[in-house]
């Protein structure tokens, strides 16, 4: 089972801390692989907060394809934080090159463009660049969105961190979503690591989604650029809250009753049951049925964390409000270790019902009950 | 054999029949209730005359002849009245003195069944044992990653939805600016397909009407029942029990006056209108209700006179074209019941299902589209017909599922599947194979006649004598003698008895898989075939 650990903090941190507290919840054979989404960056980012970060690993040749590509689409590099291992790659790990993550300035053409539109433009770039490394290789991108960067590779966590020299100073982020382990179903590709990632909502999964196929059939039915790839059967958590926040403007509340609605008795009182159960017509094929535990953060830098119905994964949320540190973690041990010196009876495990919310202030876990009135949204 | 007995091109011998009657003179106590019982008068009492010769002991006394007489049964060797194997003689007779026995050799009748230039219609299904639904074999368990569910135990939600379900844009448009949506309904995905108030015997009608209350009311599954063309009892009509029902119209409009006319005094609303435009047993042919089962009740709630045939056309003849029908009949439909009602077509899986299933996506008013393939069970159908017309269901439901993939409709209009659903028993893995190949639920005619009322007919031509009005079991006799036979409470009570097993045998299906909260509605990876050809055209896995 993958060990999940996602960070939100008011001041950013090292990634270790997540690495570390993986490095805890580890298991059997657990740490096959890793990913690590970063927002909310800190040190020299900070100042790039409006420029377009490419997050990828390239080999020479798709260094320079992928630089000229960025500069005939008018982008121009504003800061680059690269590292190119020169050691031996841990057991297991190919040598792949170099791991860059790249600030864009992006080109005069695209101001005054709507927000959708330049959305939807970076979108298409960063498939545009993965398509081109498809065939050789020599280019694979997880993420070119503001404020964000991604790293992946497979071998195991504490291994990898090191190798990549994660305790960089210019890897400090307030959001950290870190998972320890290669995805189990489908085929091993390096796509297919947790964490996922579109315009600006990242999500991680532990457990199998037993509806991945007819969830996959349609959410690329539904003519969105980006909801493509599906290499792990959990990527569509991702693009499930994406669908359900920014094309059905709901909250993110409101994700749990799309993916694990109530059932007729649960519905019967609820002040809002006539839009939930049309909800639930409605978003029938995006039900999931587990089991997972899913974490994500969204792009204001909120975290949550929501079970299937059968809760068949653990899941547990708990921080210091002082210290304005929260974890969300898939073992117990886990948080322990992160974040030790935390009020443990406010620790809060999510039922089959809850959705626990932090916000970027991360000053309190906010539990959402799905028998809850919904916050008005509509 | 008699000198004078006629030899024509026609004559047959008890071994030309399939089926021959295998009487025991010692055990038979001549009570006669077989040859009464017989639905198509192949056997009948027989007077014997034997001639017995008796030698004396020595040689002067000259030998004795003694002819004597007795009582047996004889098999009639006429074909119009060759035996069907029904097998109730046997049912019947005291000491099992008397059984059809198959001959699996014989095919002789077969060249002539077709008397007085007349083909052969007849009941049933196809004579083709083969079902390719059988072949599927779920394969996606989860056994390391996720703990299969408990299938005893856990929570299950197996419904579906009838109706026209909005994308989830469109939902919230909808709800914000509080427009109209159309209606759906939340039912149990096995459905009774179409069978007339007048291909069944009002017992059998009955019973599976109570059989469905029950169900409803006691055991909370929404089980719902199509009533056929021809029409629906009239306190039925205007009683609570309506919402269990969906109404038929077909081509012929039979029984729909009574229906019209009831709408006013309605205390529910149906729960769906389906307008058939095909059957699976014989795409292009209409439904044929034929004169023996035309009597006074049958003739009353269809507006026809009494003991003629009723053939409904292949098509509707006021219809232009299909595009035209679907959008006309649809929406006159719709309205008769104010846009409360989902109505949807039937048409037979073909290899025009697609184009009917294009011209629903873009219709509003559209509930869903029912595809009968060709294993579907019929009233009347020429032999032909059935054997050698129309499209196996698996790959025409699979093609319509994935073209809504495409439309990215494939939860707005729910697709029915029928034809051959639990052809050898296996109700529930078939209708699970389907709903996993894309159909939203599924529906059964034959099965029901055989579990719940313990119908004959068989895939080897046996019996398949529903259009003639004879059923040995009373259940599409309109003859009171003869479905007297038929205890509707009983068939009630087996009505409950399969959907209660069924569900069971559902559940052992979907637990393994992990699913539990929704219907796998197009789960087609966890459907695995050893036929390399059927594999690569379902787009399922091909294992062996």
């Amino acid at each position: 089972m993958c060990r999940l650990f996602a960070l939100t903090s008011r001041d950013p941190v090292s990634p270790m801390r997540a690495i570390d507290a993986l490095n805890v919840m580890k298991e059997g054979h657990d740490g096959s692989g890793v990913g690590l989404f970063l927002s909310g960056l800190g040190g020299p980012w900070e100042e790039l907060k409006e420029y377009p970060i490419l997050s990828g690993i390239f080999t020479d040749e798709g260094l320079s394809r992928m630089s000229d590509y960025m500069t005939k689409n008018g982008f121009q590099p504003k800061y680059s934080a690269t590292f190119t291992p020169d050691v031996e790659p841990p057991g297991g790990t190919p040598r792949r090159g170099t791991y860059a993550s790249i600030a864009f300035k992006i080109p005069d053409g695209w101001k005054g463009m709507a927000e959708d539109q330049v959305s939807r433009n970076l979108v298409q770039m960063r498939l545009n660049l993965r398509a081109m490394g498809e065939e050789s290789g020599d280019i694979m991108v997880f993420s070119f969105w503001p404020d964000t960067i991604m790293i992946k590779e497979v071998g195991d966590p504490l291994a990898i961190a090191d190798y990549l020299k994660l305790d960089r100073e210019e890897l400090q982020a307030r959001h950290i979503l870190a998972q320890g382990r290669q995805n189990t179903n489908y085929a091993i590709n390096l796509y297919a690591c947790h964490p996922f990632f579109i315009e600006g909502i990242s999500t991680m999964t532990n457990g199998e989604n037993t509806a991945f196929v007819p969830i996959r059939e349609y959410l690329m039915s539904r003519g969105v650029t980006g909801y493509q790839g599906y290499q792990s059967d959990s990527e569509v958590f991702t693009h499930i809250a994406h669908y359900a926040t920014k094309r059905l403007g709901l909250d993110i509340s409101a994700y749990k009753h799309v993916i694990t609605p109530m059932n007729d008795d649960e519905m019967r009182d609820h002040p809002d049951r006539e839009f939930l159960s049309d909800l639930k017509r409605a978003c029938r094929k995006l039900i999931i049925d587990g089991p997972n535990c899913v974490i994500g953060c969204l792009p204001d830098g909120s975290m949550f964390m929501a079970q299937d119905r059968k809760k068949f994964r653990p899941g547990v949320v708990g921080g210091n409000p002082e210290l304005g540190i929260y974890g969300f973690s898939s073992e117990i041990c886990g948080l322990n270790a992160a974040i030790p010196d935390r009020d443990r009876t406010k620790d809060f495990q999510p039922m089959h019902l809850d959705t626990a919310i932090v916000g970027p202030d991360c000053r309190e876990v906010l539990q959402c009950s799905q028998k809850d009135p919904l916050r008005p949204q509509l | 054999m008699l000198p004078e007995r006629p030899i024509t091109p026609s004559t047959l011998s008890r071994k030309d029949l399939p089926w021959q009657i295998k009487w025991d003179i010692n055990t038979c106590t001549k009570c006669g209730r077989c040859t009464s019982v017989c639905p198509v008068n192949a056997i009948e009492l027989g007077v014997f005359r034997k001639r017995d010769v008796k030698p004396p002991m020595g040689l002067n006394a000259k030998p004795t002849t003694e002819f004597f007489t007795y009582y047996g049964i004889r098999q009639r060797t006429d074909p119009a009245y060759a035996c069907i194997g029904c097998a109730m003689c046997n049912m019947v007779c005291p000491n099992n003195a008397i059984e059809p026995n198959r001959q699996y050799d014989s095919t002789t009748l077969q060249f002539q069944n077709n008397r007085g230039g007349q083909p052969r219609t007849r009941g049933g299904r196809r004579n083709n044992s083969e079902s390719l639904l059988d072949q599927i074999k779920f394969i996606r368990i989860s056994m390391l990653t996720d703990p299969a569910l408990d299938a005893g135990r856990h929570e299950f939600d197996v419904r579906t939805l009838l109706g026209r379900v909005l994308s989830p844009e469109a939902e919230i448009k909808c709800f914000r600016e509080n427009g109209w949506k159309p209606p759906v309904r939340e039912i149990y995905p096995l459905v009774i397909g179409g069978m007339s108030f007048g291909a069944l015997s009002p017992n059998m009608w009955e019973g599976l009407q109570m059989g469905v209350a029950y169900l409803n009311e006691e055991m909370n599954m929404p089980v719902r029942m199509c009533t056929g063309e021809g029409g629906c009892p009239p306190r039925l009509l205007r009683s609570r029990f309506l919402k269990y029902v969906i109404l038929q119209i077909a081509s012929g409009y039979f029984g729909w006056d009574e229906i019209i006319h009831a709408i006013p005094e309605m205390k529910e609303d149906p729960c769906a209108i389906e307008i058939k435009y095909g059957q699976g047993a014989k795409p292009g042919d209409g439904g044929l209700l034929m004169w023996y089962k035309v009597n006074k009740l049958i003739a009353a709630i269809r507006g026809v006179p009494k003991g003629v045939s009723l053939p409904s056309p292949p098509t509707h003849q006021t219809k232009y074209s299909i595009e035209e029908a679907v959008a006309k009949m649809i929406q006159s439909m719709s309205m008769a019941w104010g846009f409360r009602v989902p109505v949807y077509p039937k048409i037979s899986a073909s290899s025009t299902s697609l184009a009917v299933l294009n011209n629903l996506v873009r219709n509003p008013y559209a509930a869903g589209l029912a595809i009968d393939g060709e294993d579907g069970g019929t009233g009347a159908a020429y032999n032909v017909s059935m054997n050698h017309m129309g499209h196996p269901i698996a790959s025409n439901l699979r093609d319509c599922y994935k073209a809504l993939c495409v439309a990215g409709a494939q939860n707005e209009i729910p697709l029915i599947a029928g034809g051959g659903i639990g052809k050898h028993g296996n109700l529930a893995a078939n209708a699970a194979a389907l709903i996993m190949l894309g159909a939203s639920m599924v529906q059964i005619g034959k099965y029901v006649m055989q579990a719940a009322a313990g119908c004959l007919g068989s895939e080897k031509d046996r019996c398949n004598v529903c259009n003639i009005g004879v059923c040995p079991k009373g259940i599409t006799s309109q003859d009171p003698r003869v479905y007297r036979r038929l205890d509707p409470e009983k068939v009630a009570e087996r009505v409950v008895d399969f959907y209660l097993s069924f569900d069971t045998e559902l559940r052992k299906v979907f637990a393994p898989l992990g699913r539990s909260t929704s219907l796998p509605v197009g789960m087609s990876d966890a459907l695995g075939i050893s036929d390399k050809d059927a594999a690569d055209r379902l787009d399922i896995k091909y294992v062996i």
